[in-house]
Formats: structure tokens, C-alpha cells, sequence
């Protein structure tokens, strides 16, 4: 067993994830057996070779010069909030962070 | 009128005022309203904005003026693409009551080449899947084995079109989200190579491997649909300044003396009989157009599944972070600010997502992300190699598209890893960045569609593109 209960719990914890009981112990199972099917990446050797960090190389790459820093008016802030859960123009409401 | 539509008979149905672009569309609509109960494969409908886009083309034609080359083309649209005023969900609960406040740059320039956008098509939830079973709003039918699935993730979008509800669509593709549902519902798919096409609006999976491309029910509506979407946007720091070709103009080349590799990887037992036999007949297309057949390896193609679904989850928990619960779509009240996140994410995702997060948070952690996603960086590198290598010899790969045909609604919902390795063909070029399509290639038992994917190097859609009409002017949808 590659995965503990507790590592699902503090990996949920991470992601800002509510899990139920039977939902922990099914990922436990299904990541076990998920990351023993990964773990034959082990079988190569890849101690020289370069990650890949990037998809296009660098002669079909996008231009990459800054761009001019030009304003330009962008108006869907009130659509924005118009959809937003709890909208207070012009914010987003949230729960208290901050004690008094 | 015509019951299968094409861009050109469209195109020539406008000029020859047989039909207007508001009656072409209110006979879509008619179509949608019949069939989709059934299907479920859209999602929502835009008919205010269609008959707009529809008016904007008739004005055109009754003036006598040039018509843009999607002019009056109903289209439909995967729910991960943001369309201005239409709710875009991602086939997910936690974007039920979300309306984006702008057009993806592919949905502009979709209308700009003056295509009708009908609506949203279902998928699964943030393009998580293979069979379009992850939706939070349930499964879509194949049109053309109505048991079946229609693949997944984009297999709304590859449904409307199989069943005539658009003349085309976009998808997306992240591990074989375009290529297999075409493949499912025996039409061609293509995704083109990373870069080609604008990423901006759509709501973002895993951003190192997502790409639009289209569906259509000819491979040259696919490369006019791909024309008219391709190139460089400045709000997409990933898409390429290499200049569009002409495809059309292209593909139209014959393919005598093409050198075709056939990796010997791909050709490994665990692929069904009938999905062997018919992508051999297929092979013999190509033989007897001229193509040399050349045999090739590709050796850490075996490792292209492990790879993906590490560098793809590790992609989603970032993307996903996103989604809680303070600037759109759902919220469920907690005791806290991080209360609310954990249970708005809790309640909003479905069962793959979770995974999926669970799993990308863990191979990213401390202690992990050396043994798991730097290994997968490095092992995409390898994968990418291979494709590189097989390049200098050939000018492009023919593999099948999925290792087993549609199988039924609910057979492989069990079990996330079987899942998983059913997009064993279609990952590898991903994970490499290179085009990638999937052509008919016969149906097994005059029922179970078939697709031939090829491959060609980055930046080589219309060679890809080329062979894959070749294939289908010679026969190869009835192999």
C-alpha cells in the first residue's frame, strides 16, 4: 500500500477539498492503484535527460518580447458581478477573514 | 432541402438563394429540438445569437457582397469554450450559474468567418474523461450505436455533428479528447499542433497539453473549420507566430511516395480483433495509393499513459484552484473564508475532478514532486524524442485511434485506471505537442465505427491533413 488515509486527508487539505468518509477511502484505493501503474516510469533511467518544461521550441515560439504597455478598456466588470455569488459592487463578498 | 449538410452546400445553397442563413437555422434548430432529448448532447442554445449572426449573412447575400468562407454554417461548440452571454459549465455543478463576460478567441473568429453558433455541447466535467460519463448533466448517446458512448471528453461535440445537429464543431484535445469521440462516432477529428490555436477562453485543464480543433463530416470541412480558427493571438503567449498555410490548397497534393511509419509499439496485443483488422485494411489504402509503409519504433510509448496522468492532474489542481466559490459560479456557505472554500470545491466537483485534484495536489507536494512530476517532465521529453526521431524517416505516423471501438454506456465507469488506458494511442502525441487526426476507418460488424489517427510533426497539419483526405476519397470510411 503506497497511500494512507492520512496522506489523502493532508493532500486535502492542500486542495481546499471537502471529502466525505466513503470518498477518502475510495480515492486511498483508486490512488494505490493509480500510482502503482505510474511507478514503471522508475524502469528508465532518465538521470540526463533535460525536463520538458516547455512544448514549442524556441524557434516556433510565440514572440517572446514584452509587449507595449498600452491601455486598453476592458467593461465587463458589471457582467462579471452580475454573475458572481455575492456580488457588492464593485467586490466580490466573502466570509470574514479578519477577527475584529 | 439536403439532410447532410456540408460548408460548401451550404455555401452554394446561400449564393443560389435556395435557402437563407435564418431558415438554415431554424432547420437546426427543428433538428436539435427532435433529436437531442434523446442525445444529450447540447448542453444550452444560443438562438438569440444565431439568428443575429444568421441576419448579419443574409444582408450579405441580398447585397451581392463576398461571403466569408464559414458564412451562414451552423456550429456547435464544447462547454469548455467561454461564449459571451451563454452559459459555459464545463459539464460541471460548480459552474451551473456561470455566464462568461467574453467570447473565446476561437468563437470570434468562428463568427468573423461567419458561422452560426447554435449552442454548447456536453463533455466531460472540465474535459476529465473518455466517454463523456463524467458530465454532472448526464451522459451523451452515440448517434451512430445509440448503447454505446460517443468518447469523451468532447463527445457532445463529436455527437451533433454524427448526428447532423451542426455541420461542424470545436472540441478540445488533452489526451485524446477530439481524436477518440471522432473516432467513436465515425467522423474525422483533429487536433492541430500545440500553439496553432488560440487557448483564450477556453476554461483551462491542463495548459501544457489542451487544444481546439475541429469536427466535421469531411476532412476538408475539418481544415476550413481549422483555417479559420488558426494563428497567433496576442492574448496567447503559447500561440505560435508561424504563419497559417493555405491547407486547402495544400492538402489537395497527391500522396504518392509519402513515407508513412507504422510504429511497432502501437500494434501491441490489447488491441480488439476487429479494431486490428480494419486499420490493416486500412494500411492497404495507403499501400496501394503509393505510400512507402515504413516499419518504426517508438520505444517509451508504453510509458505515455503514466506520464500524462501525472503532468495532467498536476496541471488540473492548479487550474482547478481557481473554482472557490468567491468570483463565479457556485458557493456553499462555511464557518469560514476557507470553510466555504472546501466545502464550495466539495459540493461543486464531481468524482473525476476530485481524483484527478486529489492526485495532481499529491505529485506535486513536498516530498513528491522530484519521484512524480519532474519524472513525468523528463519522460515527456523522452516521448517527445521519439517523435522527433521517427520525423527525419517518415512524414507521418498511422496508428489506430483507440485500442477497442465504442463500448457500452456504464462498462468501464468502475474503474478510473481502465479508463484511463483506453487513450493509450492518443496521448503519446499530445504529451509531444505534434497534429494529430482521426479518420473513419470502416465500421466492425457494419456497426462499431473505427478511426485511423495519423500523426505528422509539429506545425505539419496540412501534411496530416493531405493524407487523411487521400484516405477517405479511396474508400477508407467503408474499409
Amino acid at each position: 500500500m503506497k497511500i494512507s488515509r492520512e496522506e489523502v486527508l493532508r493532500v486535502a487539505e492542500l486542495a481546499y477539498l471537502e471529502l466525505s468518509e466513503a470518498e477518502i477511502e475510495t480515492y486511498r484505493a483508486q490512488m494505490d492503484d493509480i500510482l502503482e501503474y505510474v511507478g514503471k516510469l522508475n524502469e528508465l533511467d532518465t538521470t540526463t535527460v533535460e525536463p520538458m518544461t516547455q512544448v514549442l521550441s524556441s524557434d516556433q515560439a510565440a514572440d517572446a518580447t514584452v509587449r507595449e504597455d498600452t491601455v486598453v478598456v476592458s467593461d465587463v466588470a458589471a457582467t462579471v458581478l452580475k454573475y458572481a455569488p455575492d456580488p457588492e459592487a464593485p467586490y466580490f463578498r466573502v466570509p470574514r477573514v479578519i477577527e475584529k | 432541402m439536403a439532410t447532410n449538410w456540408t460548408i460548401n452546400g451550404v455555401r452554394e445553397a446561400l449564393t443560389a438563394k435556395k435557402i437563407s442563413a435564418r431558415e438554415l437555422t431554424a432547420e437546426f434548430y427543428k433538428r436539435i429540438e427532435a433529436r437531442n432529448p434523446e442525445l444529450n448532447a447540447y448542453l444550452a442554445l444560443s438562438p438569440e445569437r444565431a439568428q443575429a449572426q444568421a441576419e448579419r449573412v443574409d444582408a450579405l447575400v441580398a447585397a451581392g457582397k463576398p461571403l466569408p468562407p464559414l458564412a451562414g454554417v451552423p456550429v456547435a461548440v464544447k462547454d469548455v469554450i467561454s461564449t459571451r452571454g451563454t452559459k459555459t459549465t464545463c459539464g460541471s455543478k460548480i459552474l451551473e450559474p456561470y455566464v462568461p463576460a467574453y467570447d473565446a478567441t476561437a468563437i470570434e473568429r468562428l463568427e468573423a468567418a461567419g458561422a452560426v453558433i447554435l449552442g454548447k455541447t456536453n463533455c466531460d466535467e472540465f474535459a476529465m474523461g473518455s466517454s463523456n460519463e463524467n458530465s454532472a448533466y448526464g451522459p451523451v448517446k452515440n448517434p451512430v450505436a445509440l448503447d454505446r458512448v460517443p468518447g469523451g471528453s468532447s463527445g457532445g461535440s463529436a455527437a451533433v455533428v454524427a448526428a447532423g445537429l451542426a455541420v461542424a464543431s470545436l472540441g478540445t484535445d488533452t489526451g485524446g479528447s477530439i481524436r477518440q469521440p471522432g473516432a467513436f462516432c465515425g467522423i474525422p477529428a483533429m487536433m492541430g499542433s500545440y500553439g496553432r490555436v488560440s487557448r483564450y477562453g477556453l476554461i483551462a485543464f491542463a495548459s501544457s497539453l489542451d487544444r481546439i480543433g475541429p469536427f466535421a463530416t469531411s476532412v476538408g470541412d475539418v481544415a476550413r473549420v481549422l483555417q479559420a480558427i488558426a494563428g497567433r493571438d496576442p492574448r496567447d503567449s503559447t500561440s505560435t507566430t508561424d504563419a497559417v498555410p493555405d491547407y486547402l490548397a495544400e492538402m489537395d497534393k497527391p500522396v504518392k511516395g509519402l513515407r508513412l511509419g507504422i510504429p511497432k509499439e502501437y500494434f501491441a496485443p490489447g488491441m480488439d480483433e476487429g479494431v486490428r483488422k480494419k486499420i490493416e485494411a486500412g494500411i492497404e489504402i495507403y499501400r496501394k495509393l503509393g505510400c512507402e509503409l515504413v516499419e518504426l519504433r517508438m520505444p517509451h510509448t508504453d510509458y505515455a499513459i503514466a506520464t500524462y496522468y501525472i503532468i495532467a492532474t498536476a496541471e488540473a489542481s492548479s487550474n482547478l484552484a481557481r473554482f472557490d466559490g468567491v468570483r463565479y459560479g457556485l458557493r456553499v456557505d462555511g464557518d469560514s473564508l476557507v470553510g466555504m472554500y472546501r466545502k464550495t470545491r466539495g459540493a461543486g466537483f464531481g468524482a473525476e475532478v476530485k481524483r484527478r485534484i486529489v492526485l495532481g495536489t499529491y505529485v506535486l507536494s513536498a516530498g513528491y514532486y522530484d519521484a512524480y512530476y519532474l519524472k513525468g517532465q523528463k519522460v515527456r521529453a523522452l516521448i517527445a524524442r521519439d517523435f522527433r526521431e521517427a520525423f527525419t524517416k517518415v512524414d507521418a505516423i498511422l496508428t489506430p485511434t483507440s485500442p477497442v471501438p465504442p463500448f457500452k454506456l456504464g462498462e468501464r465507469t468502475a474503474d478510473p485506471l481502465q479508463m484511463y488506458l483506453a487513450d493509450i494511442y492518443t496521448v503519446t502525441g499530445s504529451l509531444a505537442g505534434v497534429p494529430g487526426i482521426s479518420v473513419p476507418c470502416g465500421k466492425i460488424d457494419g456497426k462499431l465505427p473505427v478511426g485511423l489517427q495519423l500523426f505528422g510533426p509539429a506545425f505539419g497539419e496540412a501534411r496530416v491533413l493531405q493524407l487523411a483526405q487521400a484516405f477517405e476519397q479511396n474508400g477508407g470510411a467503408t474499409v
